[in-house]
């Protein structure tokens, strides 16, 4: 009886996940194997065309360019977001008048909307009227061509996600920084590590664990970004912010091929499981320490 | 086990560690959470399920419409034709609206569950891709009167030789000008390409450049480049011929020479007015449906002319624009006929010109041209335009969206000067 109790509290997570999990990834990789089109919808049919899907997106002119840009997007972000959000992590660590309002401020970015975000960093961004062209143009710096040249447009977008990617950042190296013991800087002190010294030694070897999970997760939500670039930049000018999740959206939703879509989206799905692999392995690291 | 060092997960700046009973009962709820949320949905595809039995026969008590004016003043002025219509035709009427740019997605999810509406409304361009999946009925089925329509409008809502959509206005783009900035510069409309580049770089002064237009890598800028291409003698079916590449070494100057900002490669149509207004630009290349906009900046003193050609003579052809009303194949005879009736009365004579009138449109029927243009006298130009509008579908049917992406790819290449506008179109088709 009781067994079977056991059971019965397993079924509804175990249905969950067949259903919001298992099903969408096997759909996804059935998908990428069909001519899934939007002939679909109103026929149902779906002819099997084995791998063409894939030979499609790997022959693409565009397939090169946007792993190097997903790979340079995911990179700029995580290092800008995690050094940034060290920083500031420290930063607050210390108590001063006002530390709890500013580090609860930090979080503005991480609660609006992301379309709404982008929209507005279009407007900053932009070459002729953006509020950033003019700020800079006070030092005598000439405009920068922020979304509108193939050179810096890729920048400009690595500089929004890394504002975007700030709060988390913060928060759970803040989270970490909270959990070690104050005795053991106390100590430090006493053998002369201080400041960076205490950082060094102190800080940051038990910092770590939180630092691989920061990373990781970050990597994981970085490689699949697409409202920011979507809203900012739609993939231009001329293909150079092109990102294996704009590929997959813009193959799906604008073309309607929804098969190549989905090979798209499923070497994303590799791309990601392979850090999330490191995660789990990082993370099981931390709990047996 | 929980030690000091190991990392918690706390996504609020301070969340206190829960104690255990806390967590239990935490759990206990999110197991009834998650098992409510497990069986919904199967729930939901068995009500889902039932509802598209054909019941065939029988009085036509109320219709289903999709479309996607979800703004205002759109939505009112088009739910006022729609009760119109249901009133003629002695129907109740259940409208769904979506935005523009969740229409389709909405139609393909309708369409895999059979939930399609009884009428449907669709931009023109996607009329042929759902046409040819057997999704629509058409129109001759019903005896719909398709005569008098402009022949562009028609083009686009047929395939294979059957007409699956009325659409009851049009719109396309044309050029608009700042009057008072060129009257003061002592400048006339320009009519060809020359002129117009002369005019824009006489315009381009300060922080004030000689015209905006949108070059956007989105279908938005391809239609802009359209009009340019086709006036040109340039045709869809084969992009790398000279007069595409003259029509795209136009914009390539006019953004080379700084008459126009490089900001055009990232404007949306919404942007190009925006600039306009602000009194950025003094000319701009946009449409009709602007207009009401416009009209919030008094000051900006407007006019509008047709789209340069590049030498006397041509005639200026622009792209048509507009959304079509169709009848889905529901399985429902008596409901699609009722629909076939409800897409006719959309496109009547009245209905046309008070949409057309309060919507800054033009009527789809020529006929109605002259009595439009002496009411609405600002829509002169556009209404000339729309006579001469060609569909983007007309030539490639449902292969038009894989030549939009070559052309809105190629513009964004010659304006990024990754390749010469010759060699751009060929280089955007290899992608």
């Amino acid at each position: 009886m009781e067994k079977v109790t056991k059971i019965l509290f397993v079924v509804p997570a175990g249905l969950f996940l067949l259903l919001f999990f298992g099903y969408p990834v096997v759909k996804n990789v059935t998908m990428s194997l069909q001519e899934y089109t939007s002939r679909t919808f109103f026929t149902g049919e779906a002819p099997w065309v084995g791998f063409a899907n894939y030979v499609t997106i790997f022959t693409s002119n565009l397939f090169v360019p946007s792993m190097v840009n997903t790979a340079l997007f995911t990179v700029g972000s995580i290092a800008g977001q995690f050094a940034i959000g060290l920083a500031l992590a420290v930063f607050f660590k210390r108590r001063f008048p006002l530390s709890n309002f500013l580090r609860s401020m930090l979080l503005l970015p991480w609660l609006l909307p992301l379309i709404v975000a982008s929209a507005t960093w279009r407007s900053i961004l932009d070459q002729d009227s953006g509020v950033l062209n003019q700020f800079i143009g006070v030092f005598g710096v000439e405009p920068v061509p922020w979304l509108t040249s193939p050179g810096v447009a890729l920048i400009a977008v690595i500089l929004v996600n890394i504002w975007i990617g700030i709060p988390f950042n913060v928060t759970i190296l803040y989270g970490g920084l909270q959990d070690i013991p104050e005795e053991l800087y106390e100590a430090g002190a006493l053998d002369g590590a201080t400041g960076w010294a205490a950082f060094r030694y102190i800080t940051w070897p038990n910092l770590r664990p939180v630092v691989s999970v920061v990373l990781v997760l970050g990597v994981v939500y970085t490689i699949k970004v697409l409202d920011i670039i979507l809203g900012l930049t739609d993939g231009g000018p001329a293909n150079s912010t092109q990102t294996l999740s704009i590929r997959s959206y813009q193959e799906s939703f604008v073309s309607f091929e929804f098969g190549v879509g989905a090979a798209y989206s499923n070497v994303l799905i590799i791309v990601s499981l392979l850090f999330a692999l490191i995660y789990l392995r990082a993370n099981r690291r931390a709990v047996d320490e | 086990m929980t030690t000091a060092r190991s990392p918690r997960m706390t996504f609020g700046p301070s969340a206190a560690p829960a104690n255990r009973a806390g967590t239990r009962r935490f759990r206990s709820r999110m197991t009834a959470v998650f098992a409510v949320a497990a069986i919904t949905p199967l729930v939901l595809a068995s009500c889902s399920g039932g509802g598209d039995s054909g019941s065939g026969g029988g009085e036509v008590e109320s219709l289903s419409i999709l479309d996607y004016y979800n703004n205002e003043p759109d939505s009112t002025l088009i739910q006022t034709a729609i009760d119109n219509c249901g009133e003629e035709i002695g129907v109740e009427i259940d409208r769904r609206t979506v935005p523009g740019a969740d229409l389709i997605q909405t139609v393909l999810q309708q369409a895999s569950s059979r939930t399609l509406p009884d009428v449907l409304m669709l931009d023109n361009p996607d009329l042929q891709e759902i046409a040819a999946t057997g999704g629509l009925s058409p129109l001759s089925d019903y005896d719909v009167d398709t005569s008098g329509f402009a022949e562009g409008m028609l083009e686009a809502a047929t395939y294979e030789g059957e007409v699956y959509g009325l659409a009851p206005t049009a719109n396309t783009i044309g050029l608009f000008y700042n009057a008072d900035l060129l009257e003061a510069a002592g400048i006339e409309p320009p009519t060809t390409w020359d002129e117009l580049k002369t005019a824009a770089a006489a315009l381009t002064t300060g922080d004030q450049y000689g015209i905006a237009f949108s070059a956007i890598a989105t279908y938005e800028g391809s239609w802009q480049f359209l009009p340019f291409m086709w006036t040109n003698g340039g045709d869809e079916t084969d992009l790398t011929t000279p007069e595409v590449a003259e029509a795209l070494q136009l914009q390539v100057d006019l953004v080379q020479s700084g008459s126009a900002s490089s900001s055009v490669l990232n404007w949306s149509q919404a942007d190009v007015k925006d600039q306009f207004a602000a009194g950025n630009a003094a000319m701009m290349i946009n449409g009709p449906w602007q207009i009401p906009a416009l009209q919030e900046t008094p000051e900006i003193n407007w006019g509008t002319v047709q789209i340069p050609v590049r030498e006397e003579g041509q005639t200026p052809i622009a792209p048509l624009g507009g959304e079509v009303w169709t009848v889905p194949v529901t399985g429902d005879d008596a409901k699609q006929a009722k629909a076939a009736e409800f897409v006719s009365c959309m496109s009547n004579d009245e209905n046309q010109l008070t949409l057309a009138e309060a919507r800054y449109t033009v009527p789809t029927k020529t006929a109605l041209a002259e009595q439009y243009v002496e009411n609405v006298p600002e829509m002169a130009s556009f209404t000339e335009q729309v006579a001469n509008a060609r569909s983007r579908t007309g030539q490639l049917g449902e292969e038009w969206p894989d030549a939009a992406t070559v052309i809105y790819t190629a513009i964004q290449l010659a304006l990024t000067d990754q390749a010469t506008p010759t060699d751009a179109f060929e280089e955007a088709a290899a992608g």
